[in-house]
């Protein structure tokens, strides 16, 4: 009893005197976040940030006893200097004592700081970077975005076989993730009897498309894939296709989330109509649990629609969360991990698991054509693909190369 | 085969036309003024934010709002020039390079606080989108009209420079400033002048480049490259070396991109050394 009391007592002075902290240690649990908040793809950070804050705020931040700190760190600018990422990674592990670690806007940073993430043993939520194969550089890497070959591979079949495109011309940004489509892109079409007529990959830094609006048109293929990140380039391109007469109207133009997001539609406007994208989440997905999300977006982004960037980041919390009352608070990384795998729940994109195998997520594809609803131009959802995994760990698993712990052989 | 011909050079040249708006601005501060003002982009995405506002917030038509973003992007810079650029007119160009990057990352800070990370997609009017088709000729109606501005900018300049008292004072205070100083000419004032004409053409380029550029807060930094290389190669404080350069790099670019797409996007900077190899004061430079 006295001993209690002595505790009691110590707690208070250290409360008085505001050494809270120290005593606090124990009982939080640091979350580093490294995101691109300023740069080319600030806006990306901003829209991660926003999903994980949301999440925050509807579910408070204790989770099994334990109180959520976040520690935000700038990858700036990202992918073209993914050491910064890793550097932060490090920092994060060494001198801030984060448990976790979630975000990466790009796949260069993600990559850059796999064995960071297997050497201290920490657990790293990927909220974007799309390479199917980064969760296969560590066996702590969990994923809550999405390998880009699961939307894109699945709409290169449906192309052919529900859509009717027979001969396709293939559009992709010259880096990772646009290689990364365009094989999945290809694969898909061609298993499903399509032919490849062509291809061509943009330069990142490209502010003018209409060379290759031109060779698009020449090509006379009767379908288009296209992929460009985020930014100001899918408008450009949109406008240069405009501008070259090939539109939806004239040939099947197909495309990943980011050609028909929010902004590149309102640029767009009517010339985007009539464009197929295969994709995980839009805003206007019709569901009661995307319905909240939507309005809890737009109070902290002031009126901005919520993205696939959003979603993720929103869905990287709830995985940490769900896992952390798993293991009732235990954050090492194998613990944490083991839990993640197979956990499965209700996003605002609809139903989504965590792949025990290769801890990459399962979820469903949509397929959506822009249309005008209302006046408004947006993605309308109109048919779907359930559970898909990502082909590319697929096929490594097939061909023996994938460890048990999803690591690449 | 013509008609595609013809159709990729429109296509090069519009683009070279959207490279001459962003830069002329340019070629008068840093050639004309002699001033490494690597902060032009802020200027141009000053005139960009100025237009998105008055026509999302106040319903601005686009044309009504391009006279401002010039007079606003001018006026940003009159404060800037009183306040930090000319106590370093006589500075190092390694000073002056570390003053206009410093402002180049603040204002994309202010722009990211004020603005947002977003793109601002504008909505032109429907009289300046889509196209011109006749058979496979292929003209975009926006890129019509960027080389109308392109050409109405250059006659402007060109006249105003060599043909009025004002363009006579500036070349006599560029060239030697002791002299015109002597000669009782205010050398301050036309400097101030010359760099608000320099940053409010820079405000215009932006307003304009909004619709095939797209504008974030990031726009201040992106397109310096594209910049430098058409006031370094046209040669400094050329109106018309910074017309020809634009032209002759958009349609270099836009055909090396069609006909030979694996190396396409080195071609434009294979030109550019090649160039500055051959005319290392640029190909129609003065001094």
């Amino acid at each position: 009893m006295r001993k209690v009391l002595a505790g009691l007592g110590g707690l208070a002075a250290a409360t008085l005197f505001g050494l809270a902290p120290v005593q606090a240690q124990d009982n939080t649990i640091k979350i580093g976040l490294i995101m691109s908040y300023s740069g080319q793809f600030g806006d990306l950070g901003t829209m991660m940030d926003a999903g994980a804050q949301l999440y925050m705020k509807e579910h408070g931040d204790t989770v099994a006893g334990k109180k959520i700190v976040l520690v935000r760190k700038d990858s700036g600018a990202a992918g073209t200097a993914p050491d910064v990422a890793k550097r932060l990674a490090q920092e994060l592990i060494v001198r801030d004592k984060v448990d976790i670690i979630a975000g990466f806007s790009l796949t260069p940073d993600a990559l850059a700081s796999a064995d960071v993430f297997t050497e201290s043993k920490k657990v790293a939520v990927i909220m974007n970077a799309a390479t199917a194969i980064i969760t296969t550089k560590s066996p702590y890497f969990t994923r809550t975005s999405i390998p880009l070959p699961q939307a894109i591979t699945a709409l290169g079949k449906w192309a052919v076989t529900k859509n009717g495109s027979k001969q396709a011309f293939t559009m992709v940004t010259n880096y990772g993730p646009g290689i990364d489509t365009e094989t999945a892109f290809q694969s898909g079409f061609k298993e499903a009897g399509g032919q490849i007529v062509g291809s061509v990959r943009f330069p990142v830094q490209n502010p003018d498309f209409s060379a290759f609006a031109q060779q698009l048109k020449d090509s006379k293929a009767d379908s288009a894939f296209i992929f460009v990140p985020g930014g100001e380039q899918p408008a450009a391109l949109g406008k240069a296709l405009a501008e070259h007469g090939v539109s939806p109207k004239v040939m099947k133009i197909y495309s990943s989330g980011e050609l028909v997001g929010d902004e590149p539609l309102k640029s767009m406007g009517e010339s985007a109509l009539g464009i197929i994208s295969g994709w995980h989440y839009s805003w206007t997905h019709n569901s009661p649990e995307n319905a909240t999300f939507v309005k809890g977006i737009r109070e902290i982004l002031k009126g901005r629609n919520p993205d696939q960037f959003t979603v993720s980041g929103y869905d990287g919390m709830a995985l940490i969360y769900k896992a952390l009352e798993k293991t009732g608070g235990k954050a090492d990384g194998d613990t944490l991990i083991a839990a993640m795998k197979g956990m499965s729940w209700m996003s605002p994109r609809g139903p989504i698991s965590i792949d025990p195998e290769t801890r990459d997520i399962i979820q469903t594809v949509y397929f959506r054509r822009v249309e005008n609803v209302n006046g408004n131009i947006q993605n309308v959802e109109f048919d779907k693909l359930e559970n898909v995994k990502d082909p590319v760990k697929e096929a490594m698993k097939a061909a023996g190369k994938l460890n048990p712990d999803g690591t690449a052989k | 085969m013509i008609a595609r011909f013809v159709s990729l050079l429109f296509d090069g040249f519009a683009y070279g036309m959207l490279l001459f708006v962003l830069s002329v601005g340019l070629s008068v501060t840093l050639g004309m003024m002699n001033f490494v003002n690597l902060a032009h982009g802020t200027f141009a995405m000053i005139g960009g934010y100025v237009t998105v506002t008055l026509m999302r917030q106040a319903g601005w038509p686009f044309f009504a709002t391009l006279p401002v973003a010039f007079i606003a992007a001018a006026a940003a810079s009159v404060v800037l020039e009183r306040v930090l650029y000319r106590r370093l007119y006589r500075a190092t160009d390694l000073d002056q390079s570390l003053l206009t990057i410093g402002i180049v990352f603040m204002s994309i800070a202010i722009a990211a606080y004020l603005f947002g990370t977003n793109q601002q997609p504008v909505q032109l009017p429907s009289y300046l989108t889509g196209r011109i088709a006749y058979g496979d000729f292929n003209f975009g109606v926006y890129r019509l009209f960027l080389v109308a501005a392109a050409l109405a900018i250059t006659a402007i300049l060109v006249l105003g420079l060599e043909y009025t008292r004002f363009g006579a004072r500036v070349r006599a205070c560029v060239d030697n400033q002791r002299m015109a100083r002597g000669l009782g000419l205010n050398v301050d004032g036309v400097f101030m002048a010359t760099f608000a004409l320099g940053s409010g053409l820079a405000g215009l380029g932006g307003a304009l480049a909004i619709e095939p550029m797209g504008l974030d807060p990031n726009f201040a930094f992106k397109y310096l490259v594209y910049m430098l290389i058409v006031v370094a190669v046209g040669g400094l404080a050329s109106i018309r070396g910074a017309f020809v350069t634009a032209a002759l790099l958009g349609v270099i670019d836009i055909f090396s991109k069609y006909y030979v797409p694996e190396v396409g996007a080195f071609v434009l900077y294979l030109v550019m050394v090649g160039l500055l190899i051959w005319r290392p004061a640029g190909l129609f430079a003065r001094r």
